[in-house]
């Protein structure tokens, strides 16, 4: 079950408190058909743990490695993901739907 | 994200207060702005549009993420009966946290209801402390007017997103003639969803709680359709 959005922002505040490296993941864009909707969340922390999700588990895996450098840089970057990309259908948005995903890092 | 702006984005999302993050995507400068405080930003109108529909997007032409923090739906149910056994494990899969009032504390006993809060007390007394708002759904089930009563003037003044009330047509009919007594006017008790439920046959208990879940989710997602289908009826 997925978790709540209030849940996923909580562990993004605690975490950061505990002194870890974190990051946040946003689904900025949706196009076709997509399993979150615009403004999902998902938390990585610099070990790369993860709370939450931007799809249906399809890009997480991408969005946890692309949220290290986050972490390691301190600047934001955007993701997009979709069929369109043969690295992105790689990773595996195999339902045929394209999204844009923002990582920040939580300073 | 600044940790001081997430930590009072949490501290709003606790307090049950709605609000917005934007974020300026070039520069990844972000603000917080509370629902009382759209008047005074730069983007106002599409803060607004975006808090109506409660709905996150990218705004300014894209140069701009709103993200919108509705507090979670809740749903009180007055009445420990038979229909709430059934509705209240279903409005907990489907997202509403979920708490049960009834006086009767031979009705409103953790055995007949694992797992949901309990309120065993008269509305008068429980609903302050509850606190109700424009987030919180109210079915009243009793079918006892002492307590249906109270729960309903609450959840009017309170705004609630959804108000039903269990009872025939006839039952209904002497109801709003309390509530009117009582100061409520006919605008505001057509916001009360009697007979409740959608109009889909129910007959248990259980399909009745399908059809009041029903409901409650079309005023949560749909709440224009709601209003024209309540004008209609």
């Amino acid at each position: 079950m997925f978790a709540r959005e209030d849940d996923v922002l909580e562990a993004a505040e605690l975490w950061r408190r505990e002194g870890r490296g974190v990051a946040l993941a946003t689904v900025l864009e949706t196009w076709g058909s997509a399993p979150r909707p615009v403004g999902s969340h998902l938390v990585i922390d610099d070990a790369g743990h993860f709370l939450g999700s931007v799809s249906g588990g399809c890009v997480e895996g991408a969005v946890v490695t692309e949220a290290q450098e986050v972490i390691a840089s301190g600047i934001p970057r955007r993701l997009e993901f979709g069929v369109a990309d043969e690295a992105a259908w790689t990773v595996g948005l195999s339902c045929g739907g394209r999204i844009a995903v923002y990582v920040e890092p939580v300073s | 994200m600044r940790l001081d702006l997430l930590a009072t984005l949490n501290a709003e999302r606790a307090a049950r207060r709605a609000c917005l993050v934007v974020t300026e995507l070039a520069s990844g400068e972000q603000r917080l702005v509370r629902a009382t405080e759209i008047g005074g930003d730069p983007l106002a109108p599409v803060l607004r549009e975006a808090l109506a529909q409660g709905r996150s997007g990218l705004a300014a032409d894209g140069a701009a993420f709103v993200s919108v923090n509705i507090p979670a739906p809740r749903l009180l149910l007055v009445g420990a009966v038979h229909i709430s056994q059934a509705l209240a494990p279903m409005a907990q899969i489907t997202g509403f946290d979920t708490t049960i009032l009834d006086p009767r504390t031979a009705f409103a006993t953790p055995e007949r209801f694992p797992q949901v809060r309990l309120l065993a007390e008269w509305p008068d007394l429980a609903l302050p402390a509850y606190g109700l708002d424009a987030f919180t759904a109210v079915a009243a089930l009793t079918h006892d007017p002492k307590v249906d009563d109270p729960a309903l003037e609450a959840a009017l003044a309170a705004r609630c997103f959804y108000i039903g009330a269990l009872g025939s047509r006839r039952t209904h009919a002497k109801r709003l003639d309390r509530l009117a007594a009582r100061g409520f006017s006919p605008e505001a008790l057509e916001r009360i969803h009697a007979p409740i439920g959608l109009s889909i046959g129910a007959a248990s208990p259980a399909e009745i709680a399908v059809a009041v879940l029903g409901e409650i989710i079309c005023a949560l997602r749909r709440p224009a359709r709601v209003r024209a289908e309540g004008a209609a009826a």
